[in-house]
């Protein structure tokens, strides 16, 4: 097991050390500068805003420049923010983001893992039916479009909750958000769930476990669950990847300051460093859920753990 | 009363039935033996008797179990049966264990869920019945995931857990068709040493194996119980044509009918061949270790060995599919190339394969036509379309199938035809050598007789030489000429059919015979001559690598790896071939017992 | 699937043919009939924009694009995900571990924001939306034709084709790829959505196709700022947009079910 550990941590480097300077290059090859998009400014003043933004160096230079800077935590200054770092930027937006990200997982995971399973115990039933009718509904309709018509019919029409953030009381204002955001993965989770279950269910040491008196209940918790989850660990990786998109939307339709927004806004300002970094830090973040759940499916199958 | 009474037992899917009207009854502590053909209804009759069977079976008629019924009983209420009363061995047990969970905790939930017992008293039950099924190291074992243990040690878990609650009835379902035929004896031992005052209900497709041990038969065939009674009388005198055509087609090891010997002229010679495989990690694995053989023309030479043995790896390494390590290959007299695609059109065409699995070896994506015919776009370019279709038409008739079937797509077809469209396609070369690997395995009494003839009658039409793989002595006593022996990776014995049955003289021959059970209850019940299972190849015993199961061991076996020498009429690799034909084994509790 | 396949069709021929019939111009900005409610009756089906442009011809025009941009992008990510997954598959071994892992790193990377790099390095250009949307979607397409590959070549019938003298390019076109392509068309389907997604994701944020060219998810955008008075214009095309998608997956879906039912897994 610790040996397995240790080489999923060696095999995250490469990765990690790729995402850093795939996305430098993809940035720096890219024609014109940040501040060409608007007037043409004097050559003095453009000579020195290269130079104080070590634009000048040659290429490798800048990307080792930006390496050890990114060991000390350090992502360099905002084009646009001027008086901020993109670590300080990150550093503001991110908590927010990952409350509501985390409480939206957590949603997910609950509801999605109880509605498979339940569907996967009524094969072919209306309960069976209507779960998977809500679950093709939930990946068929994008974030961008369940968020506006939410707030829409709930918030505008209905004012049962606030549609908006600044303002609104505490806990109300965070459930239209987590909803909206975990929506997708809980149909996503329970389609996951649901298949797999069917397919644990069907295998043969399940038959032993119902010929050994063991009644549905303790065969799904004692025999099914483990084995049926696998699919779902293997779905978090990518799951956390579609909350951070989910999240950018979110933030944008219920105007929550968090690092999507931040994200958005830099993008659109074409803020190259604070993009640069935010992407580094998702992708980072990715990285290292990826090696939790490669740890945790060592876990859970003796077999993978031998490999 | 009896135990079990079952009365007009149906059990169909969507209209159709698959068990139909089945009545039979077990007693207290009686051991019945249930047999038929795949499809004829047995595993179904056993699984109505928990209850199991899936959701859409429809089910009618009586199971009554010391008078209570189970058709359409509750859950709960069947669930205090199963496992507690009437408990349930499957065939593969690497299946019907969970892979995710140690053995301690699978086995201790039984005894939870049943609230027998709980926490160290369950523990202890558990470990002790682990002793009790011959698991040397049952702390170990009892620690120990499925993966870890070997086949025969699954099984006699699957036992334990079965017999941990001390049913009144168990119910086994195939309990050895997974398992090496030296494993199998093993563990037939245990079970009749195990169950006491337990009823059985043992269900199987081999006759040899109820022969000796079950006091009661049931001949099922086509979802009916066509047959019942006692086993001695029913096997002397059975009444039923059917049960009189299962009893034809059991192979036997002890009789056999001897083949008139080939031709002593070696078309095909094996020198020296090893293949060595690398294991994910990097370990070497010698599959095959230095063989050398050769094939005479017009013979059918079979390679008979357990799993590991190195007898596939070895036809693939000659037909160049895997590549070979080291050693030479002579075909007709000149040196047959490695791998198969530096072989010539001449050489691919002289020598086919047959392969174990039908389905697999068909392309599902084209018509029994089109694979027959395939071969000739490859070998036979100058030929129009028309033509080829015709000559794979006649092929088609040659194996027996009718030309309808030209237009089917492999899965339309059962398994011996489609073993059939296999062969065919291998034949239309008309090839001087075909390899047989298990290709009779997969198949039923029936199919597996046709499948025989169909190489048969090629053989004696073209004097076509046969290397037939196999791990059913049975089937290979009736077509051989030859016989070859292999164990991890070596050639222990070769010799002529009828020395080789008569007389076997490697030690492993004689338990590998020995461990056959005879379909015929008059025979002699041999205990398992053998302990323990085949060392794993990656790290393969010292010296002669059969030493550490071998009842004549002494310490000269450990030290030096014997050579094949000639030991009156047969080649044999044992260093005490010559004087163990008459010494009598150690009994078996001075053996290693099962553990790895 | 059928009832999906149908409606699917029905979009299409609409969206490709109703542009071209219509009176109205998708870009044709009229200010004296902004925001004007859908109404069968009337001039505007679907009602008017901001600019009081046809909404009915802009939805049009943005299931064109949007469909446009998901075929394509499939089509490039199932180029590049059979190619690489067959040769992995087929050559096996060293090249498959290594061709795999390379793979696997790359689907540890969040795909969806280095395209938003890219929009924000290089000027937004359709081009690029093609070619970065069939780039994420081909890891998919590679693993699980290499898988497929992998386990035909395993099969018996490839060594017995072996065994008969058929060359490698031919047991490649007769006896893998015939076998390969079941599956393929499967996952093509369900890449369809995945890439509709992306792209009006893009879309919504700005970072898509430009004014006034439109797609579904420029539409939703472009709703969300007047959902308050004129809700039409975020429901029609969200709509049509859920629609699509939930008959692209249901097709999916149904294919896969039939293809594993087929093979008997």
């Amino acid at each position: 097991m610790l040996r397995y550990t240790l080489l999923r941590l060696l095999g995250a480097i490469p990765t990690l050390l790729l995402v850093i300077v795939l996305a430098f290059l993809m940035v720096h090859a890219a024609p014109g500068g940040p501040f060409d998009s608007e007037r043409a400014l004097p050559p003095e003043v453009a000579e020195d805003i290269e130079k104080h933004y070590r634009l000048d160096e040659p290429l490798p230079q800048q990307l080792l420049r930006y390496m050890s800077g990114l060991l000390q935590g350090d992502l360099g200054p905002s084009y646009r923010y001027r008086d901020y770092t993109v670590s300080e930027l990150i550093a503001s937006g991110f908590p927010l983001s990952l409350q509501i990200g985390a409480l939206a997982m957590g949603l997910a995971l609950i509801v999605g893992v109880g509605a498979g399973t339940l569907a996967a115990q009524r094969k072919n039933t209306l309960v069976d039916r209507i779960v998977m009718g809500f679950a093709m509904t939930g990946i068929s309709i994008p974030v961008f479009v369940v968020a506006p018509v939410l707030v829409l019919l709930v918030a505008v029409k209905l004012h049962w909750l606030p549609a908006g953030w600044s303002g609104s009381p505490g806990f109300a204002k965070y459930v239209l958000p987590v909803i909206t955001l975990a929506l997708p993965q809980i149909a996503y989770i329970a389609r996951l769930t649901r298949a797999s279950m069917i397919d644990v269910l069907s295998r043969d040491y399940i038959r032993t476990a119902y010929a050994q008196g063991l009644g549905t209940k303790a065969i799904i918790r004692v025999h099914a669950l483990k084995p049926a989850m696998l699919p779902v660990l293997s779905y978090m990786g990518p799951a956390v990847a579609a909350v951070l998109t989910g999240s950018v939307v979110i933030e944008e339709v219920f105007g929550i300051p968090g690092l999507g927004q931040f994200f958005v806004r830099g993008a659109l300002n074409r803020d190259y460093t604070l993009v640069l970094g935010i992407v580094i830090f998702y992708a980072t973040l990715i990285v290292l859920l990826n090696l939790i759940v490669d740890i945790l499916y060592g876990v859970i199958d003796p077999r993978v753990r031998q490999r | 009363m009896s135990l079990l009474e079952v009365s007009g037992l149906r059990i169909s899917y969507g209209g159709s039935s698959v068990v139909d009207g089945v009545d039979f009854a077990v007693a207290n502590g009686e051991s019945v033996g249930v047999v038929g053909e795949s499809g004829s209804g047995k595993s179904q009759t056993a699984l109505a008797l928990l209850g199991l069977l899936p959701a859409d079976a429809v089910v009618e008629g009586s199971v009554e179990f010391d008078g209570q019924q189970i058709i359409g009983a509750p859950e709960e209420k069947l669930n205090k049966l199963r496992g507690t009363r009437i408990a349930m061995i499957f065939q593969d047990p690497m299946q019907a264990l969970n892979p995710y969970l140690r053995v301690g905790r699978q086995l201790s939930e039984v005894l939870r869920q049943h609230q027998l017992a709980e926490g160290q008293q369950a523990r202890k039950t558990v470990l002790e019945m682990l002793t009790r099924v011959g698991l040397s190291d049952a702390e170990r074992q009892y620690r120990a995931y499925p993966h870890e243990l070997s086949g025969g040690m699954r099984q006699r878990v699957m036992i334990a857990s079965a017999l941990i609650t001390g049913p009144d009835l168990l119910i086994a379902d195939e309990p050895t068709t997974a398992l090496d035929v030296t494993v199998q004896a093993q563990i037939l031992d245990l079970l009749e040493e195990l169950r006491d005052d337990t009823a059985l209900l043992l269900i199987t497709h081999d006759l040899g194996i109820v022969a000796g041990r079950c006091e009661r038969l049931l001949v099922f065939e086509g979802g009916q119980l066509v047959e019942s009674g006692a086993t001695t009388s029913l096997f002397a005198a059975p009444r039923h044509e059917h049960t009189r055509k299962l009893l034809e087609a059991a192979p036997r090891v002890d009789v056999g009918k001897t083949l008139a010997p080939a031709a002593d002229k070696s078309i095909l010679s094996v020198e020296d061949v090893a293949v060595q495989y690398r294991s994910n990690r990097g370990e070497k694995l010698d599959a095959v270790t230095s063989v050398s053989l050769s094939l005479r023309e017009g013979e059918t030479l079979a390679i008979v060995g357990e799993s590991g043995s190195g007898k596939s790896s070895l036809v693939r390494g000659l037909l160049g599919l895997v590549p070979m390590s080291s050693g030479k290959l002579v075909f007709a007299g000149e040196a047959l190339s490695g791998p198969v695609q530096k072989r010539t059109l001449q050489e691919l065409k002289s020598l086919q394969l047959v392969f174990q699995d039908p389905v697999s070896a068909l392309n599902p994506q084209m018509t029994v036509g089109k694979i027959v015919a395939e071969p000739l776009e490859v070998h036979a370019k100058g030929i129009s379309a028309s033509e080829r279709e015709s000559r794979a038409l006649k092929m088609l008739s040659k194996v027996g199938l009718d030309k309808a079937l030209s237009d089917r797509y492999s899965h339309q077809l059962s398994g011996g035809q489609a073993q059939r469209v296999a062969i065919a396609r291998a034949l239309i070369l008309e090839p001087k050598v075909l390899v047989c690997d298990e290709a009779v395995a997969a198949l039923d009494g029936s199919a597996r007789e046709r499948v025989l003839d169909v190489i048969k009658s090629a053989q004696a039409e073209t004097g076509l030489s046969v290397i037939f793989i196999s791990h059913d002595l049975g089937v290979v006593r009736s077509v051989s000429h030859r016989v070859a022996v292999m164990y991890l990776g070596r050639l222990v014995e070769i010799a002529e059919n009828g020395v080789l049955f008569a007389t076997p003289r490697h030690p492993y021959t004689r338990a590998l015979l020995a461990s056959i059970p005879v379909a015929d209850p008059r025979a002699k019940i041999v205990r398992a001559p053998l302990q323990g299972e085949v060392p794993s190849a990656l790290e393969p015993p010292a010296g002669c690598v059969f030493h550490t199961r071998c009842p004549f061991v002494d310490d000269a076996c450990k030290a030096s790896a014997p050579e094949l020498r000639d030991v009156a009429g047969s080649r044999v690799a044992c260093l005490r071939a010559g004087q163990i034909q008459n010494a009598t084994e150690k009994p078996p509790s001075e053996l290693p017992s099962a553990h790895r | 699937m059928k009832k999906s396949v149908a409606i699917l069709i029905l979009i299409l021929v609409i969206a490709i043919v109703g542009p071209w019939i219509s009176p109205h111009d998708y870009a044709a900005v009229d200010f004296s009939r902004i925001l004007q409610s859908p109404s069968l009756g009337g001039m505007h089906w679907f009602g008017t924009d901001a600019l009081g442009r046809d909404l009915f011809v802009r939805t049009l025009l943005g299931i064109r694009v949007t469909l446009l941009v998901a075929v394509v992008a499939s089509l490039v990510s199932l180029v590049i995900g059979v190619t690489y997954g067959a040769v992995a598959g087929y050559v096996g071994g060293r090249v498959d571990a290594i061709m795999m892992r390379f793979v696997d790193t790359l689907y540890a990377l969040p795909f969806i924001f280095f395209v938003i790099l890219l929009m924000v390095a290089f000027e937004r250009n359709f081009f690029l939306i093609f070619v970065a949307i069939g780039a994420i979607n081909w890891l998919d397409m590679a693993r699980i034709v290499r898988g497929q590959t992998l386990s035909l070549r395993e099969r018996e019938f490839v060594d017995a084709a072996k065994l008969i003298g058929v060359r490698t390019p031919q047991i490649i076109s007769r006896h893998i790829a015939p076998n390969l392509i079941g599956i393929v068309v499967v996952y093509v389907t369900l890449t369809i959505p995945q890439a509709i997604l992306v792209e009006s994701f893009l879309s919504f944020l700005g970072l898509g196709v430009q004014e006034p060219q439109t797609s579904l998810g420029a539409l939703v955008d472009e709703g969300v700022n007047h959902m308050e008075g004129a809700s039409w214009l975020l429901l029609i095309p969200a709509s049509l947009l859920a629609l699509i998608l939930m008959c692209f997956n249901f097709l999916g879906d149904g294919l896969r079910d039939h293809f594993d039912a087929r093979n008997g897994s």
